[in-house]
């Protein structure tokens, strides 16, 4: 049994190893990537449309709805960026219901690289929003006392995204597991049903958080004078 | 060790190359497309209304080019009652004038008529007033009418007084042309004689006569000279006659006249 799909080596040459999690996450990139193009292959710009023309301008424009909700101005923006999270792990979390797959989203390694990606996209966004001192000037709001809690603030959210996302899908693969070798029928089922929901919530809390980040770094002199309408009474 | 910094690398590259080619292959087609189409529902939308402005645009224009017809077919009918009643007035008065001017000539003709008819009257009055005078003489005497008539003549000569005989007697002398003496019947030439004779001894001087036979004259005789005129007929009393048959006659006419009135109106 194994925690982690980086376990599962497929090939190695010296340093150079692909594992499961790497292997499935290009599957699953292939997947969007070949999938989307299909689709998009034939768009129709009238009020006729298919199914899956239809299927994935909901998607869109949900993803853009969500973004703009959060507080984001420009949320198309930012939508290469928090659309492709969302969609890559509710897709490696929706897979699980193939049988012998290993989500990516399982390891720690991708979970990180993704929370790291974050790391990196909040403060880029910050300083394209309001400028490089304008963005490190927000580390010292409210005072300057606060610099070191900001800092630690900041490093503590990106480990805890990867945390809380391998650990929820870590955990579900591992009962999953457990339970198959507890009682093999029925209750398995329901559990992957429960998991499927709990990859979904987790797919769209790590990128409505990630927004959220993205959004107290790009608006962070702008809740004063401008507060969001859904805190209004 | 649950990280694998390699895996970390590989799956931070995969992540960025995801996004490049979600970026290609989803979110910008499907965005343009759903532009696109908000850019043509936008578009039709702003032709509807563009549209439904000129329908409301026509419909008002429309509602005035009614109102205007309405208002000149009201006209128009007002227009044409107004010349109907004109020409109906015309025609009245044209279809009076008209009755009047029949009405008119009826009477006029009613009065020539009535003019001829007394006339009519009048001469077989005389013709059988002479008739029945002629034979009523002749039946009473043994002397014609004439000869009555011709002695009448000459006792009304003898009886002129002296200023008409001295009239007469310049008259008849002073003329160049001889007397005329008119009768309605072919005087005998022993009357001729009479008469010559007669007129003569008047005037006391010769005296020329031309004898002249006029039936007009109705038994009866005359002498003309030189403008001067001395005469007995019988239509004196034809006239006060006819005078009389008149009198009789004018109430018939009147009641005629007044019949054709009401026929005329």
């Amino acid at each position: 049994m194994h925690l982690s799909p980086d376990e599962v080596v497929f090939w190695r040459y010296g340093w150079l190893t692909i594992n499961a999690t790497i292997a499935y996450t290009w599957a699953l990139m292939a997947l969007l990537a070949v999938g989307s193009l299909l689709i998009t292959r034939n768009l129709s710009t009238g009020i006729e449309r298919s199914r899956w023309q239809n299927f994935l301008e909901i998607v869109v424009s949900g993803i853009v709805k969500q973004i703009e909700e959060v507080g984001l101005r420009r949320p198309r923006a930012y939508l290469g960026f928090l659309g492709t999270l969302f969609l890559f792990i509710a897709a490696a979390n929706l897979c699980t219901v193939i049988p012998g797959y290993e989500p990516p989203t399982g390891s720690l390694s991708t979970t990180l690289a993704l929370a790291l990606c974050v790391f990196v996209a909040v403060p880029l966004f910050g300083i394209e929003e309001q400028g490089l001192r304008g963005y490190l000037r927000s580390y010292l709001e409210p005072t300057v006392i606060m610099l070191p809690f900001n800092v630690i603030s900041e490093l503590s959210r990106t480990l805890a995204l990867a945390v809380r996302l391998f650990g929820n899908m870590m955990s579900g693969a591992m009962i999953l597991a457990i339970l198959l070798t507890i009682t093999p029928f029925l209750f398995p089922i329901v559990m992957t049903l429960l998991g499927l929901l709990t990859g979904m919530v987790q797919a769209y809390i790590f990128s409505i958080l990630a927004a959220v980040y993205i959004a107290a770094a790009t608006q962070v002199s702008e809740p004063k004078l401008a507060p969001h309408p859904e805190a209004e009474p | 060790m649950l990280v694998d910094w390699f895996t970390v690398g590989a799956q931070l590259l995969n992540f960025l190359i995801l996004v490049w080619l979600m970026k290609r292959f989803l979110y910008q087609p499907v965005l343009h497309a759903i532009d696109e189409r908000e850019r043509r529902i936008a578009a039709e939308l702003a032709d509807a209304d563009a549209r439904k402005a000129e329908a409301l645009r026509r419909s008002e224009e429309l509602q005035r080019k009614t109102a205007d017809l309405d208002q000149r077919r009201d006209a128009l009918l007002a227009q044409a009652v107004t010349q109907a009643q004109t020409e109906r007035q015309r025609l009245l008065d044209e279809a009076r004038a008209a009755t009047t001017d029949w009405s008119n000539q009826r009477r006029d003709a009613l009065r020539s008529q009535e003019r001829d008819l007394r006339a009519e009257i009048r001469r077989r009055t005389q013709q059988e007033v002479w008739a029945v005078a002629r034979k009523t003489l002749a039946d009473l005497a043994d002397s014609s009418l004439e000869d009555r008539l011709a002695e009448t003549f000459l006792d009304r000569l003898g009886r002129l007084s002296d200023d008409a005989k001295r009239s007469l007697a310049e008259a008849l002398q002073h003329g160049s042309d001889p007397a005329l003496v008119r009768s309605a019947f072919e005087l005998a030439p022993d009357r001729r004689a009479a008469i010559q004779r007669a007129v003569e001894q008047t005037v006391s001087g010769k005296v020329r006569l031309r004898f002249e036979t006029v039936p007009e004259l109705i038994s009866g005789i005359e002498l003309v000279a030189n403008g001067q005129k001395l005469a007995w007929t019988v239509g004196d009393y034809l006239t006060s006659l006819a005078s009389a048959a008149d009198d009789l006659l004018v109430p018939a006419g009147a009641a005629k006249d007044a019949a054709s009135g009401v026929e005329g109106a």
